[in-house]
């Protein structure tokens, strides 16, 4: 998808915990995943995968514990790309320029060049001028791809990336995520179940009310991880 | 230095997304005419009445707009979770707070010096030969109900009941501007214009302390 | 409990004798008669309140660096507090102002801006009740805290100012305090204040038992 690619870098979650009110989140998690990784994070609704990919995001703020980032130089600043259940896009603004402005903002040299490349990537090109409000939810959810891919980061984070896309758009984002995985970046993603997605897996793990239940690392298998899923 | 950088990005993109739709705009302008109308029938509208009661008006009919003007400031952030997309994006959290504020004071500078010309002839008062003194004054003004305004907008977006709760926090506090402002205006409409520096004092003052403490603050707000 | 109690006892005496030395002690005033002496609680309770907002205001600042709840039960505490003192000072200015001058409310500056500080802090209370989960409502009120706090010399001194520009009959004064009157003051002063230290810190406790409460019904829930 891009010629060049941010340091793989990997993430290790230490007694994380994540408390919301009364309500524990995330309990104590100790989780390492290496530079390269592609991880399937599974669990039901409220398991904690949501709030774990935020904490990894540094969007939410861990209540208790450490998060270290892998693979990087002593300097580096990790590069996360992090597309969630929102959009997080502008829908008065065009697609074009929604990557532009997440572009400038984070300090892109010629972001104009960056842009074009990435809607092209996602075959938005030919809509690179409409506005967001226009584009159906397969179209939303590849512009916010592109938008996660805009720093070429090392570690992708998806939360659900599967949620109401079509078939065609399903068959896309395979594809995407399978050339983002053979680049050599980590990819952690969140999932309801197996699929298309799930295959492209190279580790899989299950949160349950917060805690670690199931891991293909621990022993676990890829069938047993995914076994009980429910809604 | 990337924050500078930063606010530029996001103060353009704010003012673009104003002016293309102008709906912020053009609502702000309506309402203040409609209170200011309104208020008129509570007292009689002659000359010297009007100079009395005219700049106070005028800002109480602003500082009421605003508080209701500022009210999508944050709250529409929320809409796709685009706040969540520009604290991944930023150097500094502050300098979404500083392009909101700059954003914000500026259309509310805007609908100031829009109105005056009205003003001026609803009320009989010669304002051109002190127009720049009345901006001078609009400014700080202005930029004293942003900077708290816009602090308090990322607040009543995560609160309940938040389209009265942002007029409730937010007039309580901005009493020295409303008087600041008022005497500072008036001052400037009277027989012999002055422009009263220790009100423009006070003004200035306003600003530069919560402008430091959302500077200190600020990115405490944001967080989850 | 029992230093508690001991301190209790003492800060009902201490108002005790300030109550006997505001009626008994201190001298008549010459024109307003026995009204006056409503002026050893008006004053004082004036400037206990702005010292509790103080605490509040330190509680507010620690709660942001430290995320320690105690410092919110303590920003909490004050704040409550300071609004009670607040609204004896806007009780007792009409209990002294009609009899004394025959006006209810005069829009002098201390009082005006004892009105917008009580506006201010009764917001603050407010917000409290907007949002539900304790620690973002610790976060969000105690910035507000700070702002409000901010704000205060701002509107005593625009206040002031304004009144000054707009000079109006003077009320609300004991111009020219007779020394036996000025001790009682200081009496009455230092009483409320140990009476405001006692009630921030009965709150506290209140808000720190809530938050007992609260751990253990969570604990509950979990298990």
């Amino acid at each position: 998808m891009s010629q060049r690619i941010g340091r793989p870098t990997g993430i290790k979650f230490t007694k994380i915990e994540k408390r919301f009110g009364s309500l524990y989140a995330l309990r104590r998690l100790d989780l390492e995943i290496a530079p390269g990784e592609c991880l399937a994070l599974t669990g039901r609704n409220g398991s904690g995968k949501t709030t774990l990919l935020r904490v990894a995001s540094q969007l939410t703020r861990p209540t208790h514990g450490e998060l270290a980032f892998l693979g990087l130089n002593a300097s580096e600043t990790p590069t996360v790309g992090y597309v969630s259940h929102a959009i997080m896009l502008y829908d008065e603004l065009t697609a074009q320029e929604n990557l532009l402005l997440f572009a400038r903002l984070l300090g892109i040299q010629e972001p104009q060049e960056r842009t074009l490349k990435l809607l092209e990537a996602t075959n938005l090109a030919a809509r690179a001028t409409s506005l967001v409000r226009t584009f159906s939810r397969g179209m939303k959810q590849r512009l916010a791809i592109a938008r996660a891919l805009l720093q070429e980061p090392g570690l992708l984070l998806l939360d659900e990336p599967a949620t109401g896309l079509d078939t065609e758009s399903m068959e896309w984002l395979t594809g995407a995520i399978r050339g983002l995985r053979d680049e050599g970046r980590t990819v952690v993603m969140s999932l309801h179940g197996e699929s298309s997605l799930s295959q492209l897996a190279t580790r899989a793990a299950r949160l349950d009310a917060g805690s670690l239940v199931a891991d293909t690392h621990a022993g676990a298998t890829f069938q047993n991880v995914f076994a009980v899923t429910g809604a | 230095m990337r924050i500078l950088s930063n606010t530029a990005v996001l103060l353009g993109k704010e003012l673009q997304t104003e002016f293309r739709s102008r709906e912020l705009l053009t609502t702000t302008i309506v309402f203040i005419l409609i209170v200011i109308v309104l208020f008129s029938f509570t007292f009689d509208p002659s000359v010297s009445e009007s100079r009395r009661f005219g700049p106070g008006l005028l800002w109480l009919a602003f500082l009421f707009s605003a508080s209701l003007m500022l009210q999508p400031c944050f709250l529409k952030e929320k809409t796709n979770d685009t706040l969540s997309a520009l604290r991944l994006c930023v150097a500094d959290p502050f300098a979404i707070f500083l392009a909101k504020l700059l954003a914000n004071a500026c259309l509310l500078l805007l609908v100031q010096l829009l109105l005056l010309p009205i003003f001026a002839v609803f009320y009989n008062i010669k304002v051109g030969a002190v127009f720049p003194q009345l901006a001078m004054v609009f400014l700080f003004g202005s930029l004293g109900v942003s900077v708290t305004g816009t602090a308090l907008s990322a607040i009543s977006a995560q609160v309940r009941m938040r389209e009265l709760m942002l007029p409730l926090l937010l007039l309580p506090l901005l009493v020295p501007i409303l008087i600041s402002s008022t005497e500072a205006t008036a001052a400037l409409l009277e027989e012999k214009p002055t422009l009263r520096l220790d009100w423009l004092g006070i003004l200035i003052a306003f600003d530069v302390v919560f402008l430091t403490a959302l500077w200190l603050f600020g990115e405490y707000l944001l967080e989850e | 409990m029992a230093k508690t109690g001991v301190y209790s006892f003492l800060v009902c005496t201490l108002m005790g004798v300030t109550a006997y030395a505001a009626f008994y002690i201190a001298p008549t005033e010459v024109t307003m008669g026995l009204v006056q002496r409503i002026f050893y609680l008006h004053a004082p309770s004036g400037m206990t309140s702005l010292m509790a907002f103080l605490v509040s205001f330190v509680g507010s600042v620690a709660y942001i660096l430290t995320r320690k709840p105690r410092w919110d039960w303590l920003a909490v505490s004050a704040a409550e507090v300071g609004v009670a003192f607040c609204t004896v000072v806007l009780l007792t200015g009409p209990i002294w102002a009609h009899p004394a001058w025959g006006v209810w409310w005069a829009w002098d500056a201390r009082l005006t801006s004892t009105l917008v500080l009580w506006l201010l802090y009764v917001a603050f209370l407010i917000l409290r009740t907007m949002i539900e989960d304790a620690d973002r409502r610790a976060l969000v009120s105690a910035f507000f805290g700070v702002f409000t706090f901010l704000d205060v010399p701002l509107v005593y001194g625009s206040i002031w100012w304004w009144r000054t520009q707009h000079p109006q009959p003077v009320v609300f004064t004991s111009a020219g305090l007779d020394p036996t009157m000025r001790k009682v003051f200081y009496l009455s002063w230092l009483s409320l204040t140990c009476l405001m230290a006692l009630l921030i810190r009965q709150r506290y406790e209140l808000e720190q038992s809530r938050d007992e409460l609260r751990s253990l019904e969570q604990e509950l829930e979990a298990n």
